[in-house]
């Protein structure tokens, strides 16, 4: 017998050396600190920055040097790079995080105000707060339409088309009832008569859920766009007037000073966004239904053997998610604008970016879509300011995230892995 | 079946056992027939009704969500749930459960870990614990030593009779004689569906591998001793990673002279697969060298490597050795359809295949309605037929053959070993590798042992089969000879003590 001597083959598990995901974050912030505090720092004028805090321009305000204020917070930056490139606990990771990326913001926010023409250097906090979570509320509602869907493995790809055509039910069944809780409910079934649609031919006919989302999209581009000059522009009156929410301002969370009036005298559409992704969190972590629904989206065939009822969950799952993108279409049409051709102008696909940014989490979508409305709004801000950065730049944030994101530079992202494989018993 | 019994369900590859465990299960509808639970007639419409029958199983892929923790594994299905309608989990008393449940059969698992950080031998304990959880009385093992090492193994049937002193009733399906002698109380032999009779332990291997292919069957492959001439195949070094760019070989050193047969043994997913394809130029070496017949080949392209004289069995033979919807003649000359006599220029010589075709389906035994029938409505012996005949009907150097025989008939086992030796008595090195340990020991001149990506050891065939199974387990050598030598000392029952006898 030969025997062959073999040193220890003792595996340990994958090291990632010095350079792990932390460190390589910390770089990123550091550096983007340094730009800022250089950069901005040197671009910024003497002038003061003023944060309003209210909704009148000359009332309280927070008020800061230019370029003290630049430099100032891109040290923070700065310093909480460097932190993270020092190697902080993993705990610590996301606040330190958050903190060095709000600040970076900030920097840029006081070279932007500083720079603005005289008279115009201040920047209205309630407005841009409001302005960034009504951009949001489409993109959250539509990504939380998508994590219902996709949590059970089906690929959604319809939401443009389920908002559109809640927007449009809303719009149409509000108007002729005049009550706006009609509207609500006639949103809702149009979302849902979308995802029906989605739900059998990709669960029942394993039609191919990307083709079939795409398909859905321009059929309800159609519909709507063929109704909308038949039918509501001949007798707009009747067709496209829908009553509106008003807006509920709610008792004392209205008085705290900036988020008060930002967000807590607006209108049902933004609680009940709110609340929805509060719910359906809990529901899909803590709740038998979301245990199921994630395990049908994980590996079907073995929620199947313990009885669980894949493809009736999964019918059950889609349908919800196009009532829920339904009453987010609403929330433009029952309360903002009326109905227009194509008014939901790709939000849905911005939708879809921000479930992947929030990997597929209530939660993580709801900071995504967030992140995407302040890009949104921060752009239309600083066209009014004549800023020198194109206000398309800001456009592009969304979509620059969602790649970097799909890249894997914010961590792993990992779709559900049955996400879009129709499920054959046997 | 009777409560406390092990019920061994013995047939090859394809004889309906897991079918019938999946009616058994629910899972699928039986055409006829019925199921009789305590003498009462059962209709199962669903897995649901089978558990609540107290019928369990666990498949032979293991039917786990690899990101859900082990407590959620295991209540999935059957969820304790607080709050009425909105169902909270309680997840504190699913962890209970589960630690009660893991401790009372002696089966440690930690409820909280994530499925896809356990290895397999743990992960298959969370399946029986999962079906333990819901008071089966009858639990189905559908090939549950597959996928473990040896050792894994005999801690498995160490579960199963305790399972069994315990008054489980137990149906396990494999077509492993030695694991069925070692357990079972009762066997009940299928072959193409039906029962075609039942035995007692007490039968010999011989009987029993009769019985599962209808005609008795060798079971070690006749060979004359070796007589290995030059060295062919030389690796040295090499490193490759896999798909997920996870280094997969590691510094492996290999020999293959002409004239025998190296087998590789290991446990699936231990680098073989990344090793044979790096061979192949299928898969790029990041480091060291590989030499045919002294020439460097690493870094050629298949085509080249396949043209210098290298047969190639690929192991998964649906997706990387035939083209199915392809006919029987096509399939047979992928290799050399661009050279004469099949093909030149432009065109194929449908004559000169179709002849070809005709020859080699008759020397091969290739079972198959016609030369132009589709491949993929071939048995799986007779695909695997049709890629050993094209394979070897060039002048090889060397003939790689990986899984050469799984799931493949135990006619077809016999025929192609019978080829991979005739290959090497006309002096072609041969490197075989196999996850089977019987075919490797079987087949091999030499052993080298495959651990993590390294060649943990290189051994005789002679070797006990403890020994190899340890190497398999990642012991290293030295260690594995002392404790292999222990055990066979103080006599421990083991699954496998009787073969090495008939082997020897």
């Amino acid at each position: 017998m030969s025997t062959m001597a073999v040193p220890d083959v003792a595996v340990a598990p994958v090291d990632e050396g010095f350079w792990n995901r932390n460190r390589k974050v910390g770089l990123v912030l550091l550096a983007l600190g340094l730009i800022a505090a250089v950069l901005f720092g040197a671009l910024a004028t003497d002038q003061r920055a003023r944060f309003t805090l209210s909704e009148d321009a000359a009332g309280a305000a927070l008020e800061i040097n230019g370029t003290f204020g630049a430099i100032l917070f891109g040290v923070v930056a700065l310093a909480a790079g460097a932190a993270l490139l020092a190697g902080l606990p993993k705990r610590w990771f996301l606040t330190v995080l958050g903190v060095g990326l709000v600040a970076f913001v900030f920097s840029f926010l006081c070279w932007q105000v500083s720079a603005a023409p005289a008279g115009q250097n201040f920047m209205p906090l309630v407005n841009i707060i409001r302005g960034t979570f009504i951009l949001a509320l489409p993109l959250i509602f539509g990504a939380l339409a998508g994590v219902l869907c996709e949590r059970s493995g089906v690929v959604n790809v319809a939401i443009e088309g389920q908002l559109l055509m809640g927007a449009f039910s809303g719009a149409l069944f509000g108007s002729i009832s005049g009550n706006v809780w009609v509207g609500l409910v006639a949103a809702a079934i149009g979302g849902a008569f979308i995802s029906l649609l989605l739900a059998i031919f990709s669960i029942r006919y394993l039609v191919d859920q990307v083709v079939m989302g795409i398909v859905l999209n321009l059929l309800a581009v159609g519909v709507t766009g063929f109704l909308y000059e038949r039918l509501m522009q001949t007798n707009t009156e009747r067709y496209n007037s829908a009553p509106r929410f008003s807006n509920w301002e709610i008792p004392l969370l209205k008085d705290i000073p900036v988020i008060g009036p930002a967000l807590f005298r607006g209108n049902i559409f933004l609680y009940l966004g709110l609340l929805l992704v509060l719910v359906i969190h809990i529901a899909l972590f803590r709740t038998r239904w979301g245990l199921r629904t994630r395990s049908v989206g994980e590996h079907p065939t073995a929620a199947d053997t313990l009885g669980v009822r894949v493809l009736g969950l999964r019918y059950r799952n889609v349908l919800l998610a196009g009532v829920v993108a339904g009453i987010g279409g609403a929330s433009y049409t029952l309360a903002l604008y009326s109905f227009t051709k194509n008014m939901i102008g790709g939000k849905g696909f911005i939708a879809l970016a921000a479930l992947i940014f929030g990997r597929w989490n209530p939660t993580g979508a709801l900071l995504a879509a967030l992140f995407f409305g302040f890009a949104d709004q921060l752009a239309t801000y600083l066209s009014t300011i004549n800023s020198v950065i194109p206000s398309q730049f800001l456009a592009m944030l969304p979509y620059l995230a969602t790649i970097l994101a799909v890249a894997g530079l914010v961590g792993r992202v990992r779709a559900p892995a049955a996400d879009g494989k129709p499920y054959v018993k046997g | 079946m009777e409560p406390g019994e092990i019920h061994a369900l013995l047939g090859e590859n394809g004889a309906g056992k897991s079918t019938l465990m999946n009616v058994l299960y629910g899972l699928y509808q039986p055409d006829e027939g019925e199921i009789l639970v305590d003498g009462e007639p059962l209709k199962l419409r669903g897995p649901s009704d089978a558990i609540g029958a107290g019928i369990g199983m666990v498949h032979q892929h293991f039917m786990l969500v690899p990101v859900f923790t082990v407590a959620e594994n295991i209540m999935l299905g059957a969820e304790q749930v607080r709050g009425g309608i909105a169902g909270f989990l309680d997840r504190r008393r699913a962890r209970r459960e589960v630690t009660e449940v893991s401790e009372r059969y002696g089966l440690r698992i930690d409820p909280d870990a994530v499925i896809e950080d356990l290895p397999v031998g743990i992960q298959q304990r969370v399946e029986i614990v999962k079906a333990l959880t819901r008071d089966v009385d009858l639990l189905i093992l559908d090939e549950p030593t597959a996928v473990l090492t040896p050792q894994e193994t005999e801690e498995l049937l160490t579960v199963m009779r305790s399972l069994k002193a315990a008054g489980k009733s137990i149906v396990f399906i494999t077509h492993k004689l030695g694991e069925v002698k070692a357990i079972a109380d009762r066997i009940t032999v299928i072959r193409r569906g039906k029962v075609v009779g039942t035995a007692s332990p007490e039968a010999s291997r011989d009987e029993l591998a009769a019985l599962m292919v209808g005609r008795s069957v060798r079971l070690t492959v006749e060979k004359a001793p070796a007589t290995p001439g030059r060295p062919v195949l030389e690796v040295s070094g090499l490193v490759v990673d896999d798909d997920r760019q996870v280094r997969a070989v590691d510094g492996v050193d290999l020999t293959v002279h002409a004239g025998e047969v190296l087998g590789v043994a290991g446990v699936q997913g231990n680098g073989q697969t990344e090793l044979i394809e790096a061979i192949m130029g299928l898969r790029p070496a990041l480091a060291g060298s590989v030499t045919l017949d002294g020439e460097r080949i690493d870094g050629w392209s298949t085509k080249k490597v396949l043209r210098a004289g290298v047969g190639y069995v690929p192991e998964d033979r649906s997706v990387d050795g035939l083209v199915k919807e392809f006919s029987v003649a096509e399939n047979l000359v992928l290799d050399m359809y661009d050279r004469p006599p099949f093909g030149g220029g432009l065109a194929l010589r449908p004559d000169a295949i179709a002849e070809s075709a005709k020859e080699r389906i008759a020397q091969f035994d290739v079972r198959t309605p016609s030369a132009e029938a589709p491949v993929g409505t071939l048995s799986g012996g007779n695909q695997q037929k049709v890629i050993v005949a094209r394979e070897l009907s060039r002048p090889l150097k060397l003939f790689i053959a990986a899984q050469p025989t799984r799931g493949v008939d135990v006619g077809s086992i016999e025929f192609i070993h019978g080829r991979v030796i005739h290959e090497r008595d006309v002096g072609t090195a041969v490197l075989v590798v196999s996850s089977e340990l019987d075919e490797v020991i079987g087949l091999a001149d030499r052993i080298a042992v495959m651990y993590r990506g390294r060649i943990i050891g290189v051994v005789g065939p002679d070797t006990p089969r403890e020994q190899i199974g340890l190497l398999m387990a990642g012991v290293s050598p030295e260690v594995a000879a002392e404790q292999a030598g222990d055990a066979s000392e103080s006599g421990t029952a083991s699954a496998d003590a009787p073969r090495n006898e008939d082997e020897a």
